[in-house]
């Protein structure tokens, strides 16, 4: 596989490449409703945004069994999404509410669906890299014929629980699968300056299979997630796939980024993920009212989703302050 | 049922295999725990029994492991994870405190993470600075996790069945000096949260857990000598504590020293006392004193270490002073 960017291939049938975009549709709407929100104060706290690595979400998640969990980032919500997480449970944490899917308590940088298999986004960089190795180890002693997917970030490649999972799940032979968005920053910095080392050369010295494609491309990634988790059904061990890709946005938002380059900035609409998605699907003869209805669709769910959100209540400090541990009358005594 | 007789170290081993036995999620995973049957021995023979899906050794990636069990444990499985010495847990911190302790909450209580940490603290072995803390009260303060603590072959076994069969994730803070201690066992599972009377008295509460439990015994039949009766509690349970049987203690005798191997500054007998003195108050003849090791790393050379230690001695000083 190659990070050059390429021609989106016609491997996937017309109706799967339409799938993927929905998804990236359904990424970037969202993501774009949450800067408004966001600058409208009506999320609070911080949150990270995906915009520009839709791709690798949709990708990535096409590849995913029903038994299969997954552990990201502070920059996750294309991945819980891509997932099929309920949106209005979505909004509804990252706008604080009591309907969310942690009835607000975790927000934009924990949102989890234990029953999706989301072992939740991550405020620590790095942290859920171990966490999805334990989940992998998991589905390999219960037998579920599941695997465990970990997003994390180039920044994470600094992490030194990133270098001791290679390493165990190269003993093991666990069923996870490594997914780094390689956007270039470490938060605030270029990666360049803060790893030394290339994840290639990393996986290999673990003896780890792995693989590189262009994160913008949405077939690309579709393909080698998939071909990366069969080989992990069946058996093969662990798979670090590396998608690279742009941050569209600062590493919060809010962030005014003075330390990206302009030209940069300027650049990143030619590598746009959805607009390669189009022209894919142009050239596979889809017709464009078909791209425009699901595009509609989406944007329809989305406000609503908002309106939810919106009308929901906040939750109440009684109800959390009392939840901290499982209640008595829950455990199960043996 | 039927007690046996069996050394602490070998109680925990007990309950790791009646564990393994009863429910097979359970799992157990730890630097040296299989092939080699654990540094103090408490996992030996588990690998033979159960095979190297439910016993694993695991690199020295302590951060990792712990991390991975929070994973599994998220996934489906109960694991129990070994930690050398508690020392070490410094370098699983993030898995304990940002993790562990807080998925429960903040995933809305959508699911909890039944995982056990044992580890041994514990100094008198001159193990060094590195390898004797007792660091129980940094995981105590942090809400989610829940802390235990036992002092006899009995509540090592009961209270590692009962934390394994707990929902949330707890850690089994044991003593290496205890290791070799003989005791009664039987196969029952305990309770977490709820404290001892080791010897019931009139006069005054010794309060404590793990190994100075004996240091509080040895002090109150010194006194008994001069014919004060002291109280010994054994709290067993340090996250939840029983603040009830504590509190209840003092009505009876309300005076109190709290004891602990641990640094005095800013432990577990500082919440104690502070309890006692707020709850308390209307039973206090005198002030809760702590009796804890000076604020200071544990040194090495034998005399060094026999100057930190928590003494009779120092627990006698402090009765006495509550007495006059």
């Amino acid at each position: 596989m190659s990070a050059a960017p390429r021609k989106n291939r016609l491997s996937v049938p017309s109706a799967s490449l339409l799938a993927l975009y929905q998804t990236m549709v359904l990424v970037r709407e969202v993501e774009q409703a949450l800067s408004r929100l966001f600058a409208n104060s009506e999320v609070p706290g911080f949150i990270h945004l995906s915009l520009g690595q839709e791709a690798i979400s949709a990708g990535v998640a096409s590849a995913l069994l029903s038994q299969d969990s997954l552990a990201t980032t502070h920059r996750g919500h294309g991945h819980v999404l891509a997932r099929g997480i309920d949106l209005d449970g979505f909004f509804k944490e990252i706008m604080g509410r009591a309907g969310g899917l942690c009835q607000g308590r975790g927000g934009s940088m924990h949102v989890a669906d234990l029953g999706l298999g989301i072992l939740g986004a991550n405020g620590i960089v790095g942290a859920g890299i171990p966490i999805a190795l334990g989940s992998a180890i998991a589905h390999a002693a219960r037998g579920t014929g599941g695997v465990a997917v970990v997003f994390f970030g180039d920044g994470a490649m600094a992490e030194g629980v990133l270098h001791e999972t290679l390493n165990m799940a190269a003993l093991w032979k666990t069923p996870l699968l490594l997914v780094c968005e390689n956007n270039g920053w470490s938060e605030f910095s270029p990666t360049s300056r803060q790893f030394a080392a290339q994840l290639e050369a990393l996986a290999k010295a673990f003896g780890i299979a792995y693989g590189k494609v262009d994160g913008n491309d949405v077939v690309a990634v579709a393909e080698a997630a998939r071909a990366a988790s069969t080989a992990l059904r069946e058996g093969q061990g662990p798979f670090v796939l590396e998608c690279v890709t742009h941050r569209v946005r600062g590493h919060y938002e809010g962030d005014s980024q003075k330390y990206r380059d302009t030209d940069e900035l300027q650049g990143l609409s030619a590598k746009d993920p959805l607009a390669r998605a189009r022209d894919a699907l142009a050239k596979a003869g889809v017709p464009g009212a078909e791209v425009e209805r699901i595009e509609q669709a989406v944007l329809v769910q989305v406000e609503a989703a908002i309106t939810a959100a919106r009308a929901d209540a906040l939750p109440l400090f009684e109800d959390a302050a009392g939840d901290v541990y499982t209640p008595v009358t829950q455990e199960s005594r043996a | 049922m039927n007690a046996t007789e069996m050394r602490y170290v070998q109680a925990v081993a007990q309950a790791l295999r009646d564990s393994l036995e009863a429910d097979d999620r359970v799992m157990v995973l730890g630097e040296d725990i299989a092939a080699a049957g654990g540094s103090f021995k408490a996992t030996r023979g588990l690998l033979e029994s159960f095979g190297p899906q439910r016993v694993l050794d695991t690199p020295i990636s302590e951060a990792s492991i712990v991390s991975a069990a929070v994973g599994a444990a998220l996934t489906g499985m109960r694991p129990v994870v070994e930690i050398m010495f508690m020392d070490f847990i410094t370098l699983a911190m993030d898995a304990l405190v940002n993790q562990a302790a807080k998925a429960r909450f903040m995933f809305g209580g959508q699911g909890s993470v039944p995982m056990v940490l044992r580890t041994p603290h514990g100094g008198g072995l001159s193990a060094g600075p590195q390898h004797s803390q007792c660091l129980e009260a940094w995981l105590a303060h942090v809400p989610g996790l829940k802390v235990v603590c036992p002092s006899t072959p009995q509540d090592a076994y009961s209270l590692l069945r009962a934390a394994i069969i707990d929902p949330d994730p707890v850690i089994v803070v044991e003593h290496k000096g205890l290791y070799a201690q003989k005791g009664l066992v039987e196969p029952v599972v305990g309770r977490l949260g709820e404290a001892r009377i080791v010897r019931p008295g009139h006069d005054l509460t010794l309060v404590s857990y793990g190994a100075t439990v004996a240091t509080c015994l040895q002090a109150a039949q010194a006194l008994a000598v001069d014919g004060v009766e002291a109280e010994v509690i054994d709290l067993r349970s340090i996250q939840p504590w029983d603040r009830a049987t504590v509190l209840a203690s003092l009505a009876r005798t309300h005076r109190a020293v709290v004891v602990h191997e641990a640094v005095a500054a800013f432990g577990v007998g500082a919440e104690i006392a502070a309890t006692l003195s707020d709850e308390g108050f209307d039973e206090l003849d005198a002030p809760v004193l702590r009796v804890g090791a000076p604020f200071m790393p544990v040194p090495f050379a034998s005399s060094l270490e026999k100057g930190y230690a928590v003494s009779v001695d120092a627990v006698l000083a402090a009765a006495r002073k509550t007495l006059n």
